[in-house]
């Protein structure tokens, strides 16, 4: 009988503390709210930097879930976010036509940029028009493409659009469905170009020891807004609505804004310029 | 190489300087993983029992689907719970995705078949000569099972300790139900993911010889009860 005993309690002593969770962990307070964002946000300590200034202020803890802008839409979708923060225009006021968002905002931009191998293998360099780039890349070099419905992806792939090619399944077009980061690193290994986003690349390529450099920025086209908006409440009736409008209506406040600009990375780079209106 | 020496300097460092957010991430991998484990031995053991001590049409099968799913990808697990608990789903009136008991849903899935199919084939392996004398000796139904449990207790916590190694290692499944929350959903191996897509992979080599140290520290004592446990038998 005492051997059972023994038994059960070496049961007891590696299971013991999941007791503990039924009863502690549960509980949530009324406060909280969903935020699915995406990497670049997450990634580059944006949110570890704005949402304690905003949770002090009004005691609503924002909880982010950072995923691809794609995924990220498509959490507020289903009714599993109550508010989506991501940078993917078209995308966003298509699913705020559908019905799906409200209450979308403009809340700051960056640039996308074109980075390519140092020694720039397809002279990219000099030129000023990313579809110019994009066509000469596809004619002689490799292209690392995020392929995950990004935010990012989503301007990729609207650039071979202009320019008029199906990237898809060519040769020179490699699809690696990870995050911009490691995106990044795969260019550098395979010696390719990618597009990325300066907030990334600013915090990443002198730690990530990146033999990378921009080979194209400025072009209109690459421009990177980032947005917010709330999961509809009359499709999931329970999104916490209240408290969403009011993470909206504080990003997108003198206060919020401010917040935002003086944001710094780890590198003392500002990754963000607000610009809500 | 550099980046492997700096990942054991760190290592050691983070677990010399224990801070507040670490000791929280490795608390809430024992107690999701903790969680898991009792709820699938709970369930998995009894089923195990079953299966091993009693005739049924279709046992085999039974035993053949359980083996099946010890190899559950976590991702599909993770995926299937997720749409199960999505507000979009049947059970998204609980509000449960996003949070650690969403986790152990998971966990409990994935450790459940372990538990289960091998109790029962330590069950199953019992000499059946024990239960020939118990029965001899007159013992009722369900002593002769609990001595025939009894006997075969150290291939049962062989279950339990691969289902814990299997549900403290997984990222697939917990990834997608817990969302990787900083403070609140985040566990060891979410955040070694993290670390590494984040190229910050001193810091996540570090986190992975804590976890296997955390591992190695409990499976250290469950070996020791084991054994005296079998030198009190043998004696």
């Amino acid at each position: 009988m005492i051997r059972r005993f023994t038994l059960l309690a070496a049961l007891a002593a590696i299971v013991l503390s999941g007791v503990v969770v039924s009863t502690g962990l549960s509980a949530s307070a009324a406060s909280e709210i969903i935020c699915s964002s995406t990497t670049s946000t997450e990634n580059s300590g944006l949110f570890g930097y704005i949402l304690p200034i905003f949770e002090n202020k009004t005691r609503i803890k924002v909880k982010v879930v950072a995923r691809g802008t794609g995924a990220a839409i498509e959490m507020g979708k289903r009714g599993d976010a109550d508010v989506a923060f991501v940078h993917a225009k078209e995308q966003e006021l298509k699913a705020v036509e559908e019905g799906y968002f409200v209450n979308r905002h403009d809340v700051m931009y960056n640039a996308f940029v074109i980075i390519g191998p140092s020694e720039d293998p397809a002279r990219i360099t000099g030129m000023k028009s990313a579809v110019e780039a994009f066509k000469k890349i596809a004619a002689s070099s490799i292209f690392i493409s995020r392929g995950d419905k990004s935010g990012t992806n989503t301007k990729e792939l609207a650039i071979w659009e202009k320019v008029g090619i199906v990237p898809k399944g060519q040769k020179w077009y490699l699809e690696v469905g990870q995050g911009m980061e490691k995106t990044q690193r795969i260019a550098d290994e395979k010696r390719a170009y990618t597009l990325t986003d300066m907030g990334t690349w600013l915090m990443t390529k002198d730690k990530d020891k990146l033999a990378m450099m921009i080979v194209l920025e400025g072009d209109p086209a690459l421009f990177n807004q980032y947005g917010v908006m709330a999961v509809n409440p009359s499709k999931y009736p329970q999104v916490k609505y209240k408290e969403a409008t009011e993470f909206i209506d504080w990003l997108i406040s003198k206060e919020g804004q401010q917040a935002i600009a003086s944001f710094k990375d780890s590198n003392g780079n500002l990754p963000f310029i607000p610009n809500a209106k | 190489m550099s980046s492997i020496l700096e990942g054991f300097s760190q290592a050691l460092t983070l677990i010399l300087h224990l801070d507040a957010e670490l000791l929280g991430i490795i608390l809430l991998s024992i107690k999701v993983s903790g969680g898991a484990l009792l709820i699938a031995t709970l369930t998995g053991l009894p089923l195990g029992a079953l299966l091993g001590l009693k005739k049924f049409p279709l046992g085999g099968f039974f035993v053949t689907i359980l083996n099946t799913f010890m190899g559950l990808p976590p991702v599909v697990v993770g995926l299937f719970i997720y749409l199960l608990l999505s507000r979009s789903g049947p059970l998204g009136f609980m509000s449960l995705l996003y949070t650690p008991v969403a986790m152990i849903v998971a966990q409990s899935v994935l450790a459940f078949p372990i538990v289960a199919a091998i109790s029962h084939s330590a069950i199953a392996g019992v000499d059946p000569i024990l239960r020939q004398t118990a029965v001899t000796l007159g013992a009722t139904p369900v002593q002769v099972s609990l001595a025939v449990i009894r006997e075969a207790r150290y291939g049962i916590m062989s279950g339990v300790m691969a289902a814990f190694g299997r549900v403290m290692a997984e990222v697939g499944a917990i990834l997608i139900v817990g969302g990787n929350i900083a403070g609140y959903t985040r566990v060891m191996t979410t955040t070694i993911a993290l670390e590494t897509d984040k190229g910050n992979f001193e810091l996540a080599l570090a986190l992975g010889i804590i976890l296997l140290s955390i591992s190695l520290m409990i499976n250290t004592a469950l070996y020791m009860i084991q054994r005296r446990g079998m030198v009190r038998t043998n004696r």
